[in-house]
Order: structure tokens, then sequence, then C-alpha cells
């Protein structure tokens, strides 16, 4: 398999007219993954809509390439098809379109016409998929993300991650509302993924997910940027001291109104 | 300016129709009553919807004698697919034009008592129990202009009869096929279940007039005895030359249930009542209809549930998706009368635009005559969710294969109530049609 390359470079990245990341550089690479950390409203979930097209944010400046082709002029299903995926940290419902028949389409979608995957080999994979996130085989036949609780949309992100095996993944904050066991369920399958052939860029406010998934880089934003890039060893450290000694060193002033959530 | 009133029929002709078809006296009656009532008595006024210039009255009222069919392969391929590939021909009524073209009820069933035979036949072998029935106490033949010409000119049906506790757990299904794209249908489809008697009946309507305008005025009046239990499903699938007036009304007594799920895909201008009255105690109906609207066509569609009896349950269920320029009324009225203590009316429509230019509208509507009930309704008129697209988009699927499963999905509700396998599939087929 080719090695993948994401690179992003000077990402300026606004909506409704306001000015969420002010120029994000980033590259991230098969066998790679990746950490991005940092206080609320500073952009981490914009830069993880950005990447897929999130319909209501607007890209003003930069680039983002996957192995030199340029992302922004994909469409979102483009996207997907060349390899990306996002484990979206609010995942729509979707009313009367059964979790199993969506997975079906979604990996017949990037397969040739005519060469679908055949019904028994799919109903083998979901179910060995399904056991290995301890998910229940109900919801293989309940509407998609319909009256789901938190842990279980989570869950069901993390098996279509499995089932469509994507170059690049981007989680955002998929450890959010997750209680201790759910997490190390999630963490086991995005373990499973790792390969030279799978690069993963993890969002996430807290460092606790990174105890169960190592990452090789870990980057810290504030106020729309990347400020700072090191080792795993950072991730301890933010989580022993928190983010004021960065901005002490980096000189960074807390802005009038912290845009939350963004 | 309303559409010239003078009908192009007289009782001359209705009488030599009448006669023509041996029916017995009363209903030559009726139908001679009828005439002399449709002069006078005005259309039918759906809510929000102008009907005054569309032509219900002006058509051709031959009768082409139409060939027997003795197997599914005689069929043209558009209908074969109503059929299950095994399909056994048993418990099947065909109707080619106005006559019938097929008609197969299992042995099983005759010995039981079971009547499953065009209305003309029924109304010759089962003079007194069709009068008794038909458009008395469901549709009245003075309800509106349009029933009154429908109590005068029917010309075809068919006539369902269920004795007492005979349980049919095989579906009935009827076929209307309109083949001669002139003349007009005026079917009249006339159910009735007896005391704690169960029967499922599916029907499908089906024209190819695409230019060729005509009319299809339609009757069903469904009757369900204490304890009985009806499954009514349709597919109607008039072309767009059709106008069409469906009045679809069900009475069912003490415990009985009158289901509905009609998927109604006329391409053609239509108005549609379906109206249950839950008569007896405990009595329930759950109604529940979809519809795809496109190209030009307005229609008006009204689902109620008049509650007389205590403790009774109504459902009402209405999905719409619009496309083109297509305009559609949703009216949902559930009625609560005085008296019907511990009655529960629930109502939920909702409609799905998919285009600039088209129109939807959901009127929920609920009237209430006691205290002591509960009720509750939900309406909706909205574009697909641009979220729910980006979600399914980021999962590979293109934008029309991820707008094709959200549409499949709002609508499915009603689609999975359809009580056969191959008319479910059919109208799966239909609803794809229409939407692309």
């Amino acid at each position: 398999m080719s090695s993948t390359v994401l690179e992003i470079k000077n990402l300026h990245v606004s909506i409704e007219d306001k000015e969420i990341l002010k120029g994000v550089n980033l590259t991230v690479k098969s066998g790679e993954f990746h950490a991005i950390m940092g206080p609320n409203g500073t952009g981490k979930s914009t830069l993880a809509s950005a990447i897929m097209g999130h319909p209501n944010y607007e890209v003003t400046e930069g680039t983002i390439k996957l192995d030199g082709e340029d992302v922004l002029e994909m469409e979102v299903d483009e996207r997907a098809r060349v390899g990306l995926f996002l484990a979206m940290q609010y995942p729509s419902e979707i009313s009367g379109v059964t979790t199993s028949d969506f997975l079906r389409s979604a990996i017949n979608a990037k397969r040739e016409e005519g060469d679908e995957i055949p019904l028994m080999n799919f109903i083998k994979k979901l179910d060995w998929d399904l056991e290995y996130l301890d998910i229940d085989k109900n919801m293989a036949t309940r509407y998609l993300n319909e009256g789901f609780s938190g842990g279980e949309k989570k869950r069901n992100e993390i098996l279509q991650l499995l089932q469509l095996k994507p170059d690049i993944a981007i989680l955002d904050e998929i450890d959010s509302g997750l209680d201790i066991d759910a997490l190390k369920v999630v963490s086991k399958g995005i373990n499973k993924m790792r390969s030279d052939n799978f690069g993963c860029l993890i969002i996430t406010h807290y460092q606790r997910l990174l105890n169960y998934i190592t990452p090789d880089f870990v980057h810290v934003m504030m106020q729309g940027r990347v400020v700072k890039s090191d080792g795993p060893e950072l991730a301890k450290r933010l989580e022993a001291e928190g983010y004021e000694w960065i901005k002490e060193e980096l000189g960074i002033e807390d802005e009038e109104t912290a845009e939350q959530n963004a | 300016m309303s559409v010239e009133t003078k009908l192009p029929f007289n009782q001359e002709y209705i009488q030599a129709f009448s006669k023509d078809r041996n029916e017995p006296g009363w209903m030559a009656m009726l139908r001679s009553k009828a005439l002399e009532m449709a002069d006078s008595l005005d259309m039918p006024k759906p809510d929000k919807t102008k009907i005054t210039n569309w032509n219900f009255t002006d058509f051709q009222h031959s009768n082409k004698e139409a060939v027997k069919i003795t197997s599914i392969d005689e069929l043209p391929e558009e209908l074969r697919a109503y059929f299950d590939d095994d399909a056994s021909m048993e418990n099947l009524y065909i109707q080619r034009n106005q006559t019938a073209a097929y008609n197969s009820l299992s042995q099983e069933l005759q010995d039981k008592g079971v009547i499953f035979t065009d209305i003309f036949t029924a109304m010759n072998e089962h003079s007194d129990l069709v009068e008794k029935y038909y458009m008395n106490d469901a549709v009245a033949v003075d309800q509106n202009r349009l029933t009154a010409l429908h109590g005068a000119l029917m010309n075809g049906g068919i006539f369902v009869y269920v004795p007492r506790n005979v349980q049919i757990k095989e579906p009935l299904q009827a076929v209307f096929w309109q083949e001669d794209t002139d003349s007009a249908l005026l079917n009249h489809v006339l159910v009735v279940a007896e005391e704690g008697s169960s029967v499922t009946y599916v029907e499908n309507y089906i024209s190819h007039n695409d230019t060729e305008e005509t009319v299809a005025n339609l009757v069903t009046e469904v009757f369900a005895h204490d304890n009985a239990q009806v499954a009514y499903g349709a597919v109607d699938n008039f072309a767009a030359g059709t106008t069409t007036y469906v009045n679809r009304r069900g009475v069912a007594k003490h415990d009985a249930r009158i289901d509905w799920a009609l998927g109604q895909m006329n391409d053609g201008n239509t108005v549609s009542e379906n109206i249950t009255y839950l008569m007896g105690r405990n009595a329930t109906s759950d109604a529940k209809a979809v519809s795809v609207g496109r190209g030009k066509q307005t229609q008006n569609f009204t689902s109620s549930i008049r509650q007389f009896g205590k403790a009774t349950d109504g459902y009402i269920l209405q999905r719409g998706v619009m496309k083109g320029s297509a305009s559609t009324i949703f009216n949902a009225i559930g009625k609560i009368e005085h008296g019907a203590t511990k009655a529960n009316s629930e109502q939920e429509s909702r409609v799905l635009m998919l285009s600039e230019k088209s129109r939807g509208d959901a009127n929920p509507i609920l009237l209430i005559d006691e205290d002591d009930v509960t009720a509750g309704h939900a309406a909706s008129v909205g574009r697909v969710d641009p979220l729910q697209m980006y979600y399914l988009m980021s999962r590979g699927l293109e934008r029309e294969e991820a707008e094709r499963l959200v549409i499949h999905g709002f609508l499915a509700p009603v689609v999975a109530q359809l009580p056969i396998e191959s008319v479910r599939k059919q109208l799966t087929q239909v609803i794809e049609r229409k939407v692309y």
C-alpha cells in the first residue's frame, strides 16, 4: 500500500463571517497518530469540520491537500472516497434508514459498480466488528443514530471507521461523554486501525483518551493556530499543569471574548 | 368561472346501463335518484385547494369489454411487478377497464362463506347484503356532487364479505387496471367484516393516460363489526391525465379496528378523503398515508378520524415529498365527539420539499367536544436537512444517493405498513420513479 499525506497549510476558516482558524499548518502521514489538544473554543472542531467540508464553514485562505490533490475543490463525498473520514462529535440521526443498510451503501460507494460487497461477507464482517466493539447486535437494524445514547453514537462512529477503513481519519472529541468502559472499547477500536497505511488525527479536550491511545505527536491549538507541537510527553504535561504555562512561554494573551465551542 | 355544470348523462342512459347489468331494482333506483341530485349538489370543498376548474364531470362513460386474463404472463411488464414471482394467482381480482378479467378465491375461503367478487355479480347474487351497506352509512349519495355522480354512474368495483368469526390470514388483492385511456372509472369497493372476523385487503389502481384526459371517481366503504379487524392497503397510481376524486371511509363498531396504509402516487390532480368513524367502544384506527407530488400536479389529502365511542383510539400519520412545482395540502382532522370519554386522538403530518417551486402545507386540526380525553398533534414542512446530507456524504455517498436514503427513510413509517411484500416493493419502485 502506498503512504498517504494530508497536508494543511495556512488554513483560515470562518463561520458566519467570524474567523475561527487563523493560519493552521499541520501534516498527517500514514502510520502516524496525531493528537490535537487545547482549551475550549480554540478551533479544534472547526479544523475537523473544514477538512471534511461541513456546509457551515468557509475556508477563506490556505490549502488542504491529500497526496497533492486539492481537497478543498472536492465535494464532501469525494473527500470520503479519496480516503478521508471524520468521526463526528454530533452525528446526525437518520430516521427510517437502518445502520446496516447505510453501512452497506457506504462501503459500496467506494467500490466500482458491479463489484459490490457480497452480502454474506458484509454480514460476517459487521457481526465481527459489532462484537469487537461490544455493541448490541440490534443496533445494526435500528435506524441510524435515532434514539442512540451518546455512548452508542460514539461507538457507531468507530464501527463505521472499522468498516470503511479510510486512509486518514479525524476523530472529533470521540471521548466526550464516554464512561471509562466505553472509552476503553472505543480506544480498542481505534488502536485496531493502527498500521503503516493509516494515519489519524485525534481531537480531544482531555488527556485521558491518550492513556489508551498513544499519539506520536501532540499539538496544542490556541486562538485558531497550532502554537506548539511535541511528542506524547507534551500531553502528560498539559494534564498536570494545564495550558497557562504555554501562554506565558509564547506570550499569548487572552482574547477579550473567548469563542466557546467553535 | 366554474366549468359547465350540466351533466352529459341522462336518466335513459343510466337506466339502460343498469338494465344491461341486470341490476336489482334498488340499485336502478339509487342510480336514478343520485343523478337527480347530482345537478343540484355542490362540489366537495377541499380545504385550501381550489378545484373549480378541475374537470370531474365531463368524461366518457363507455364500457369497453376487455379480454379476460388467465395468467400473469398476459399482463404488461409494468403490472407484473405487482405480484411476487411465485404468486399463486389465488385470492386475486383483476379488473381490466370496467370488466372483471380475473377472479379467484381459494376453495377453503369459499367454503367458509367468504365473498370476493366484482360488484355487479355481488349485486346479483347477494342483493340484500350489498343493499344494506351500499352508499348508506359510510359514503352518502348526497354528500356532494361527486358522490352523487358516483352513485349514478358507478361502473366497476369489488365486494369483499367476511362472515362471522372467519379469520383470513392471506391477503386479498385487487388490481384495477385502467387499460383504456379514454373512459372514466367510477369504482366502488365495499368491504364488510362481520363480528370477530379479520381480513387484509390490498388494492392497486393503474392507468397509462399521460396525455389523454379522463376522470377517476372512487368510493370505498369499509365496515368492521364488533371485534372485527380490517387492514386496508392501497397504491393509487393513475397517470397524469386522470383527475381523481377518491373517497375512502370506514365504520368501526365495538372493539373493532380499521387500519389504512395508503400509497397515494397519482400523477394527476387528486382530491382524497379518508375518513374513519369509530362508533363503538374501544374501536381503533391507524390511518397512514404517503404521497409524492411532482410536475405540476395539485393534490389535496384529508385524513380524518371521528370518534364517537368511548375509549376509542385514532392515529393519523401522513408523509409527503414534493418536487417540481407540485402543490399539496395535507389535512389531518381528529374529531372527538361529546360522550367519547377516554378517547385518544393522535396525529402527525410531515412534508419534505425537494424543490424551490414546490408547495406543501400540513394542517393539523383537532376538534374536541369532550373533556376526559387525550390528544396530540405534530406537523412540519421542511427541506432536506443539510447536516443529514453532510453526514451521509461524509461516508462517501453521492448527493443523489444520500437524498434517496433520506427520502426513503422519511416515507418508511408508512411504506413498511403495506401488508403485501410485492406491493410494498412496488410502492418503493413507484416512489423511486417519482422522486428521480
